[in-house]
């Protein structure tokens, strides 16, 4: 069956089986192979991608499911060049080794500070519990996402 | 793993979804049981009915003091729905229990009650307030299930293969209700190792179910009828616990239980 697409502002059409996962069209047929897979059952978090706006589990949605939606994956985060600010955050504060879960933590973040602008400690740990990270110990990764938040109340006073 | 072939159903009405069930149909509404299933092979039916455009089913309202929940709420609707809130407040806790935000995202409080896992936290709610579950099928028409009948085994149900969950009726809570979840999990969002939904209306009404205790959220009636005569949270408690053989577990659920009553008090 045919689909079509939008991801990251960009249309993507391609011809898929009923059972190819969103995962897998996002990574073989549209190329965008930022968007990693782990454990191909929700536990993991690291295909973790926004559809319309909210975090989901790309390894748990049909690829057809998602026909005529908008899609946005870590290759949409930056813009023009310049990394978004909880990518930069991230670099600061360490909050990734391998790499490989970084995708899903940064999209679940941004779908965090979106909704809770000002998050506690235990809200941004409990916004990520459920993305898996076996390098950092997430100290890194909770304090990256503090930092976004606390720097964007500065702006805002 | 990927899933094996299937045929793909995109209903757009609940009489096409319907029609397209039946012995090697599954219905598919958030996915997040059903496709770990089919990425494991666990599940290969010969069909998926995908029920998420039909938009017939995607209601939460309160009517006549009751709750009408259609089968393709999400459990992020239900968390944030402020008539579930301010009418059954056992819901809203016991949701945000349910796994973490990307799931709840997608997963349906419906597919939560068809699944039937019994350390899922929603079948236990429901159970607690006496919810109703209204099922349909394109030969047998409409049928209504108690809680009590409706889940019969660890992901078996009274729900025939080619009936579907439809809408789930959760009555008005007894005047001056108060209600409490009460779950322990290694991690949050995690499937919880057990858990109790306590509601209390005063000595009149008392409901416990308890979760992780045993194929099924478990009633506790001798429990219930201690708490309304005067028993004790801790005694109520203690009766609770004894449903279950293990001592960790028994020792965990009756100080859940404890815990619920209290807070509900």
């Amino acid at each position: 069956m045919r689909i079509e697409v939008e991801i990251n502002g960009r249309p993507y059409a391609g011809e898929v089986e009923p059972r190819t996962l969103l995962s897998d069209f996002i990574r073989h047929e549209a190329g965008l192979t930022g968007t990693h897979v782990g454990c191909e059952h929700g536990v993991c978090g690291a295909c973790t991608i926004q559809l319309d706006g909210e975090t989901v589990r790309s390894c748990l949605m049909l690829a057809a499911q998602a026909n005529g939606r908008s899609l946005l994956t870590v290759e949409g985060l930056a813009g023009g060049g310049d990394l978004h600010p909880l990518q930069e955050a991230f670099h600061e504060r360490h909050a990734l080794q391998c790499g490989f879960c970084t995708p899903g933590f940064l999209l679940s973040a941004e779908a965090l500070l979106r909704e809770r602008p000002d998050p506690s400690e235990r809200e941004v740990r409990e916004a990520l519990a459920g993305n898996l990270c076996r390098c950092t110990g997430y100290e890194g990764i909770v304090k990256a996402v503090l930092d976004v938040a606390a720097a964007r109340r500065a702006e805002a006073a | 793993m990927k899933p094996a072939p299937f045929d793909y159903a995109a209903p757009r009405t609940l009489d096409e979804a319907l029609g397209a069930l039946g012995q090697d149909a599954k219905p598919l509404a958030g996915g997040q049981s059903l496709v770990p299933l089919l990425n494991f092979r666990f599940a290969r039916p010969a069909t998926i009915v995908d029920l998420n455009g039909v938009d017939e089913l995607a209601y939460l309202r309160r009517s006549g003091g009751t709750l009408w929940i259609g089968a393709l709420i999400r459990q992020a609707t239900l968390e944030r729905s402020a008539v579930a809130a301010a009418g059954w407040p056992l819901l809203t806790r016991a949701v945000a229990h349910v796994a973490h935000p990307a799931i709840r995202n997608r997963g349906t409080v419906g597919g939560s009650v068809a699944h039937a896992d019994p350390a899922a936290e929603l079948p236990v709610a429901l159970t607690a307030l006496d919810a109703r579950f209204h099922v349909r099928s394109a030969a047998r028409g409409a049928r209504t299930i108690a809680a009590g009948d409706f889940f019969q085994a660890p992901l078996m149900t009274a729900l025939e293969p080619d009936e579907l969950l439809v809408e789930i009726e959760v009555p008005p809570p007894p005047d001056g209700a108060r209600a409490a979840f009460a779950e322990h999990a290694r991690t949050h969002g995690d499937f919880a190792l057990a858990g109790a939904a306590v509601v209390r209306a005063g000595t009149e009404h008392a409901a416990i179910a308890l979760l992780g205790a045993g194929p099924t959220p478990v009633r506790v009636p001798d429990a219930e009828r201690a708490l309304c005569n005067g028993a004790s949270a801790a005694e109520a408690a203690r009766i609770a616990g004894a449903e279950l053989d293990d001592d960790y577990r028994r020792a965990l659920t009756a100080e859940l239980v404890r815990r619920a009553i209290e807070e509900a008090a």
